[in-house]
């Protein structure tokens, strides 16, 4: 062991390398690795034609969201191209041994989602799953990002992963949130800051007074989108908040494991003469919340602002993008976002499907309605969500304002599932990408939290939840 | 594995910055088990109207570009979703190799696994090139991979970043996975240490 001062993310890089050739990517040891119906069956054919099998089936971990229906299961798949994709996947779990969380599983939800809620998500692992996502594990201390298929059949059939060691970022959040504003609204601030590829070849870290006063499930918002700010993982120190999330859950450790298990993640934080790449500082207490009005999630705003000028930029591509964005959007420079209508509200995804996320969608919603000319579309990030949620009437908030709510999955984050806003309308989501067409084809959003969200659901149209709360 | 040594093609200029995974196959293509159909997807919703007509204005469905193997590309070309069948659908197309000042991790690493070669040129060089398409739309770029070598018509050849071990992989064939599991033993006695 080096006695260099390291940070986080070089702690656990160490740790997992298997060896490293001269002039040669690492081969990275994968302690866990999540699977899903889109981005595996290629891989799985891989093995088959090579006639390998997945080396440690007990590391791997199954789950169907992205094209599965979030009406009752009872109703026959109308799709039979993604009813052949989901089939596949439980053939493949069956004939690979994998532990899959199928159909009717009362613990299938987003990937993202029920890694965390069924303890396989711990500090100190290496975490990779086919879907870019994946850096929301970072929350709990974890090195997680997301791989394509040709390196999901590398981890299936070794456990490894060839992989350049990335730089460090740190993100550090200074101050204390103001009232109405959110994780969702911190990771959207900087990533209007930093642009879309601010990050790239690096992995963030996320310190400060703020991070550390937020709950996991708030962490996980905001390593959920350290993709969207080109950074493939983001990672959170462990602390108390952590150890108690994870306390008692399926597949954390138990008893003297668990006070072992403890004792090492304590050791996982950034020394203090280690040295970061890059570093930023965001001062909580100075932001507002936040709404994108572009296709891309770095085109966002305070929500109190005004769409900016493409006139105003000099490099003549970034105003040819700002301008096509805002073709496709139909906004105008220099016009605010509060009272712009909406169609859609769609409240959900592994940013924001989680029981905090839909408790504060619910109060802003109890006692008020839905406005006439909105769709408003309640997703749990997975069935145990779902059921905590009903257990606690927040369905019943929900459905009585007039929202739909729904089984879980990925759904109108995607839209590869029937659930999807129709060409031209506008949609307040909050989900992590805001790209042409990514809610349905034509389809036009804007990100938000969900307070913003439940907020103009009521009013019909983009406001401030500050004036509600 | 797929190789890549040389190319010399006519180049189609995507000018657009960010151009992201779901524009370059949209999710509604994912639900395939496979990897057939992917090339008449690729950036669909840009290529066809709602009706399913063909836009024709749109650069991939002009004919002069039918036999183009280079895209140029606006800066951070790939980002977004992981999907590998992004650099499918680029690949079955026919596209190999792309152009832009950046590329978003996961891409590059998912299109050098598809001997689809991410090129990274300098902002000068960007804007010559887009100017040079401008002026002479049948202009061939010549890749040369060994000597990472990508030459202009008109200027000097330029050499380009990749990974020693990607190129070796793409120059050779190495078998990416044949390369991991070659390290069986590495791999065995590190789980037992764990
Ligand atoms: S909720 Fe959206 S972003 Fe998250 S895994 Fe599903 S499709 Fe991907």
């Amino acid at each position: 062991m080096s006695s260099n001062p390291l940070t986080l993310f070089e702690k656990i890089w160490h740790s997992h390398i298997v060896t490293q050739e001269p002039k040669s990517p690492a081969v990275l040891y994968i302690d866990l690795h999540l699977v899903h119906e889109v981005t595996s069956p290629q891989a799985f054919t891989g093995l088959r034609e090579r006639g390998l099998k997945v080396r440690r089936p007990t590391h791997t971990l199954a789950t169907m969201d992205h094209s599965i229906p979030t009406t009752p299961l009872s109703i026959p798949m109308a799709d039979t191209q993604a009813a052949a994709q989901l089939q596949q996947l439980a053939e493949n779990c069956e004939e690979f041994d994998i532990e899959l969380y199928g159909m009717d599983s009362p613990m299938r939800g987003i990937v993202h989602v029920i890694g965390p809620e069924l303890g396989r998500t711990q500090p100190g692992m290496t975490i990779v799953c086919g879907d870019s996502h994946t850096s929301t594990h970072g929350a709990f201390g974890a090195l997680a990002f997301g791989i394509g298929t040709s390196e999901v059949e590398h981890v299936l059939a070794s456990q490894c992963l060839l992989q350049h060691q990335p730089k460090t970022f740190q993100v550090n959040l200074s101050g204390k949130l103001g009232i109405g504003v959110s994780a969702k609204d911190i990771i959207l601030a900087l990533i209007a800051q930093i642009g879309i590829g601010g990050g790239t070849g690096h992995v963030f870290e996320y310190t400060g007074e703020a991070i550390r006063g937020l709950t996991m499930e708030e962490r996980m918002t905001i390593c959920n989108m350290s993709i969207e700010g080109g950074a493939r993982a983001g990672m959170v120190a462990p602390d108390d908040t952590t150890f108690e999330y994870l306390a008692g859950r399926e597949h954390s450790p138990k008893g003297i494991e668990w006070d072992k298990a403890i004792k090492s993640w304590k050791k996982l934080s950034t020394d203090g003469e280690a040295i970061y790449d890059q570093s930023i500082t965001l001062d909580a207490s100075s932001l507002e919340p936040m709404i994108t009005f572009g296709t891309n999630p770095s085109m966002g705003l305070q929500i109190t602002g005004r769409i900016p000028n493409p006139n105003n930029y000099s490099d003549p591509d970034k105003r040819h993008n700002l301008e096509d964005s805002l073709t496709y959007m139909e906004l105008q420079p220099g016009q605010p976002l509060l009272g712009h209508p909406v169609d859609v509200v769609f409240i959900g995804s592994c940013t924001n499907g989680r029981i905090s996320d839909l408790r504060l969608a619910a109060k802003v919603l109890e006692g008020r309605r839905v406005a006439e000319n909105i769709r408003m579309l309640v997703v749990p990030g997975s069935q145990s969500v779902k059921i905590q949620a009903e257990s606690e009437g927040l369905d019943q908030v929900f459905t009585e304002a007039g929202a739909e709510w729904r089984e879980a999955g990925c759904s109108m984050c995607i839209a590869m599932n029937g659930d999807q806003v129709e060409p031209g309308q506008y949609a307040v989501s909050t989900s992590n990408r805001n790209f042409e067409g990514r809610q349905g084809k034509g389809a036009r959003t804007f990100l938000a939290s969900p307070l913003t969200a439940a907020a103009t659901a009521v009013r019909g149209a983009i406001s401030d939840v500050r004036e509600m709360i | 594995m797929a190789k890549f040594t040389h190319l010399k093609s006519k180049v189609i200029v995507i000018p657009n910055r960010n151009i992201d995974t779901d524009q370059i196959i949209p999710a509604r293509f994912l639900k395939v088990t496979d990897k057939n159909g992917l090339g008449e997807a690729l950036f669909s919703d840009w290529r066809y109207n709602s009706d399913g007509s063909v836009k024709p204005d749109f650069v991939l469905n002009q004919q002069q570009n039918q036999d183009a193997k280079i895209i140029l590309a606006g800066d951070n070309f790939g980002c977004g979703s992981s999907r590998e069948h992004a650099p499918w659908a680029l690949t079955a197309w026919g596209i190999n190799a792309v152009i832009s000042t950046s590329f978003a991790d996961i891409f590059r690493n998912n299109a050098l696994k598809n001997a689809l070669l991410p090129i990274v040129v300098n902002k000068d060089i960007h804007q010559s090139l887009f100017e040079l398409v401008a002026q002479s739309p049948d202009s061939e770029l010549s890749i040369n991979l060994a000597s990472q070598t990508l030459t202009i018509p008109r200027s000097t050849a330029v050499t380009f970043p990749i990974d020693s071990f990607a190129k070796n992989c793409l120059l050779t064939g190495v078998d990416q996975l044949g390369y991991i599991l070659s390290h069986e033993s590495l791999i065995e006695a590190y789980e037992s240490t764990c």
